[in-house]
């Protein structure tokens, strides 16, 4: 995107603040089309032959640096790429990495369905809402076309998560095409050899396309030669290699890579850049005593492609130990860092909370907030939750900090009028703040237990400790 | 808008794939370019020619039936990137003193240097690997399974447990915290104390960090104790911080030739506020190191990571308040609850799986998160996590002797691995 402000953006508007597009002024619509909230569609004037000039240029200095590139379709597509910014703080990601992992057609039927209920049905909570992965690898192994036609129907059948199929042979890749053409899936890849191949699948199937070199100039040649006839769904794989030297490698593809395309402006490398960390597998081995030594190193793989670049990424391991971390890393570096690290201070009530409910206490750091929140309410227990304004600190570094202390629980147990709806005069605070409670009880008046030092141990703290003899 | 395409431009193209003459071709106005059928030209150069002016699915088209495509040529493209120079440069600091500089190491470890982003060796070559230093306390702590089954047999005794961090997890430096110190805890004597930093020195010949137990009110005299006892060592002090009497901290490792550890939390303004202090009290720009806190992944990683970044970049550009090697407390990763909790305390979570596979890895996500983002060093704790987190940035380091398996890969092979 070229435009740095609402104001630039608003030049190109109408500026009659006509309202079509539900915003009350042109200004508010720019703004938010900067933020990818709105699209140029929904201002219709703009398609009008008196702003159509303006409104195509619009268009072209909106677009993002790196272009967008979808796949799958319905509510499981996701995109890929479409960023503007080399780091996220200077503005955000707007796509996070789509995080694939594989099957392969050499694999038992019933093996096969289980693995790809295990990847759709995975799910982790964080932060308000359940993260889960992104899409489905089908590998050619066997190199048969009936087979890997066979295998992508199953697929096809057990989810509607978006598909990669994945073979360089282009004669196996039309085969499994045919099975799901219209459900958008990636195909992998083109590479200096059989990229005619691919180029007449790519435009016959209308789908999106990988084309994989590790030299540089055959990557960007590549790319020029499929948009210069009309493919621009692209996604490069500059390759990934596993370890030592060519790991260092890698990293500096991937990096020169996107400041091409975002810093210096080079169109014809702009793409979605897909990374492998599966390849760790392949110098660890696949026998079960390498299997955690793989795992480990795959996701270290992960790590560094999902902070520089990777938008889609290819990975075998779904043991929870490395599930967990990786889509939690992608959770945190996608997340949108302008998004207030705060929560409103304030009384909260869970459940259907009595005056003889137990009332914990918390930071209003958003992470700390929204764990506890979970814990409780996850676990049905009724209760009040008092957020105390810790300057958006957690707990630890609050009490360190000195942002966390007994007049700031003398202060909010004033100022949201808790002894109005808690009759007992007991507050629960945070195990990690538990050195403040000796000093919290001779400033309040309140009695104060100690919780647990992990809010997710709440429900086995209760068992023991609620009610105590103050509200019973 | 469309681009404009001179005669001058086509003449070059058209040089480029030695097309010495065209024939039949009309040009009109400064745009548009007619080719009529059968034009004897390379499709590379009708698609570079459409490359060059914008021209994609109207106009002209040589690949709209297979016939066309088998005729597609590859456009030759040189990949160019520039590459990034900044003004600014990380100060160097050196840890700890061998004999000819008036004390007892081994070894000394250098970090910082850098003129480029971590690991952008092709901007400029990264001149220090991050370095590891493998924590240990003063009195036994409750730690993680999987962390405590590795120091067990040491947690009475800080001499033992440095030396198992030396010899047997090959730590680069060693971290002694001097937790029982805290009034709270088991209020220890700052000369108590001092007696375990002899102890830890006695032990191991690595340059050591000397930490106090984080209380800001017992701290100062903790490690101003600390410091005379290692008089000479270069110790790096851990550390100084706003909220506490950090000019007794500063003065104790000046006079007593140590580095001082300015630690603030998550805040660019904090970080540049204390560090002037720092300046304003005498202690050279060589005797700084930053700790501009670590969150765990999942736990603010996220805001530690572009604290980090932003930092980084801010001293690069000529900040000299922050440019300073960056220390990272990577052990605060096990304050994730995946980490070392055995079930997921939310139902409707699938299985967490065997917490001690979890826990190394999420310090090591969250060491090498914070390595990308500008990282010099690593406070660490599982003898896995910090051997994984070493080796990594060995290889992006480009360290000679980091093993190169992946060159025996064929990596396009992936697609068929069994």
């Amino acid at each position: 995107m070229k435009l740095n402000s609402p104001m630039e953006v608003w030049k190109y508007l109408p500026g009659t603040n006509c309202k079509e597009c539900g915003e009350k002024t042109c200004l508010a619509f720019a703004s938010l089309l900067m933020e990818r909230k709105k699209k140029l569609e929904e201002c219709p004037p703009l398609f009008e032959p008196k702003y159509a000039e303006k409104g195509k240029k619009l268009a072209e200095l909106l677009a993002p640096e790196v272009r967008e590139v979808e796949i799958g379709i319905g509510e499981r597509a996701r995109k890929m790429g479409g960023e503007d910014v080399m780091h996220r703080h200077e503005r955000t990601f707007f796509n996070r990495t789509v995080l694939v992992y594989d099957v392969w057609d050499t694999m038992k039927e019933e093996e096969l369905r289980e693995r790809v209920r295990k990847i759709t049905e995975w799910k982790k909570f964080y932060v308000g809402e359940f993260l889960k992965v992104d899409a489905i690898a089908i590998r050619s192994v066997s190199g048969e076309a009936k087979t890997f036609a066979q295998c992508v129907k199953r697929v096809a059948e057990e989810t509607d998560f978006p598909l990669v199929l994945c073979s360089f042979n282009a004669k196996v890749i039309e085969e499994g095409l045919k099975e799901v053409s219209n459900r958008r899936p990636l195909i992998y890849a083109a590479d200096k050899e059989n990229w005619k191949e691919f180029l007449g699948i790519a435009k016959r199937f209308k789908v999106p396309v990988t084309l994989f070199s590790p030299d540089l100039d055959m990557l960007n040649s590549l790319a020029v030669t499929f948009s210069s006839a009309g493919i621009e769904d692209i996604v490069l794989d500059p390759g990934t290699y596993p370890e030592g030297g060519g790991l260092e490698q890698t990293f500096s593809r991937f990096v020169r890579i996107r400041r091409a395309g975002i810093a210096d402006g080079n169109k014809g490398i702009a793409y979605p850049l897909i990374a492998v960390p599966m390849t760790a597998w392949m110098v660890h081995g696949s026998k079960a005593e390498n299997a955690l030594a793989a795992s480990y190193w795959e996701a270290i793989i992960a790590d560094l492609f999902i902070i520089k670049y990777a938008d889609i990424m290819i990975l075998h391991s779904i043991e929870p130990h490395s599930l967990i971390p990786v889509r939690t890393l992608v959770a945190n570096i996608y997340t949108d860092p302008r998004r207030p690290v705060s929560v409103e201070p304030g009384l909260r009530e869970i459940g259907n909370p009595t005056e003889r409910s137990p009332l914990f206490v918390t930071t209003n750091f958003a992470l700390t907030y929204y764990t506890v929140e979970s814990d409780i309410s996850s676990n049905k227990i009724d209760s009040y939750l008092m957020v105390v304004d810790s300057e958006g600190i957690g707990v630890e570094s609050a009490v360190a900090g000195g942002q966390l202390n007994a007049e700031s629980f003398k202060d909010a147990l004033e100022s949201f009028k808790v002894e109005d709806k808690v009759k007992h005069k007991t507050m629960v605070i945070p195990g990690l703040a538990a050195r403040l409670s000796g000093e919290t009880e001779d400033v309040t008046g309140w009695t104060v237990l100690v919780g647990p030092r992990d809010s997710g141990r709440i429900p086995g703290w209760m068992e023991k400790n609620w009610p105590p003899e103050t509200v019973s | 808008m469309e681009k404009k395409i001179t005669l001058e431009d086509i003449a070059r193209i058209l040089d480029r794939y030695d097309v010495v003459e065209l024939e039949d071709v009309k040009i009109k106005g400064d745009v548009e370019l007619e080719l009529s059928t059968g034009v004897a030209i390379p499709p590379s150069v009708v698609q570079a020619l459409q490359s060059m002016m914008g021209v994609q699915k109207e106009g002209i088209s040589v690949v709209s039936e297979e016939k066309g495509i088998e005729e597609l040529e590859l456009i030759p493209t040189k990949f160019e990137v520039a590459k990034t120079e900044w003004n600014g440069q990380i100060e160097e600091v050196t840890i700890g003193a061998t004999s000819a500089d008036g004390g007892t190491r081994e070894a000394t470890v250098t970090i910082g240097g850098e003129k480029a982003l971590p690991f952008y060796n092709f901007d400029h070559q990264t001149p220090h690997p991050p370095v590891i230093s493998v924590d240990c306390f003063d009195m036994p702590i409750s730690l993680a399974k999987a962390v405590r089954e590795h120091y067990e047999d040491v947690m009475e005794d800080p001499g033992e447990w440095a030396k198992k961090n030396v010899r047997e997890f090959g730590a680069d430096m060693v971290t002694i915290h001097l937790i029982s110190t805290d009034p709270t805890i088991k209020d220890t004597p700052a000369r108590e104390a001092a007696k375990t930093v002899e102890e830890v020195l006695q032990a191991v010949k690595v340059p050591i960090v000397i930490g106090g137990s984080g209380n800001p009110d017992k701290d100062p005299e903790v490690l101003e104790a600390a410091a005379e006892v290692a008089e000479g060592e270069r110790c790096l002090i851990a550390s100084a911080n706003l909220n506490m009497d950090y000019e007794r901290i500063a003065k104790a490792a000046l006079e007593h030739g140590h580095v001082i550890l300015s630690w603030t939390q998550l805040d660019i303004n904090a970080q540049k506020t204390l560090n002037r202090y720092l300046f304003k009290l005498g202690v050279p720009r060589e005797d700084i190191v930053i700790d501009p806190t670590t969150a765990a992944l999942g736990y603010g990683l996220d805001y530690a990571f572009t604290n980090i970044e932003r930092m980084r970049i801010s001293a690069l550009k000529g900040d000299t308040d922050l440019a300073f090697p960056i220390s990272c407390g990577i052990t605060n990763a096990w304050g994730a609850r995946e980490a070392w909790m055995k079930d997921s305390p939310i139902k409707e979570d699938s299985d967490w799986g065997p917490s001690v596979y979890r826990g190394p890895l999420y310090e090591i996500m969250t060491g090498l998160t914070l390595g990308i983002a500008g990282g010099d060093m690593f406070m660490m704790m599982h003898p896995k996590a910090a051997g994984a987190v070493k080796r990594v940035t060995q290889m992006l380091f480009g360290a000679k002797e980091a093993e190169d398996e992946g060159k025996k890969v064929r990596i396009e092979d992936w697609v068929t691995w069994k």
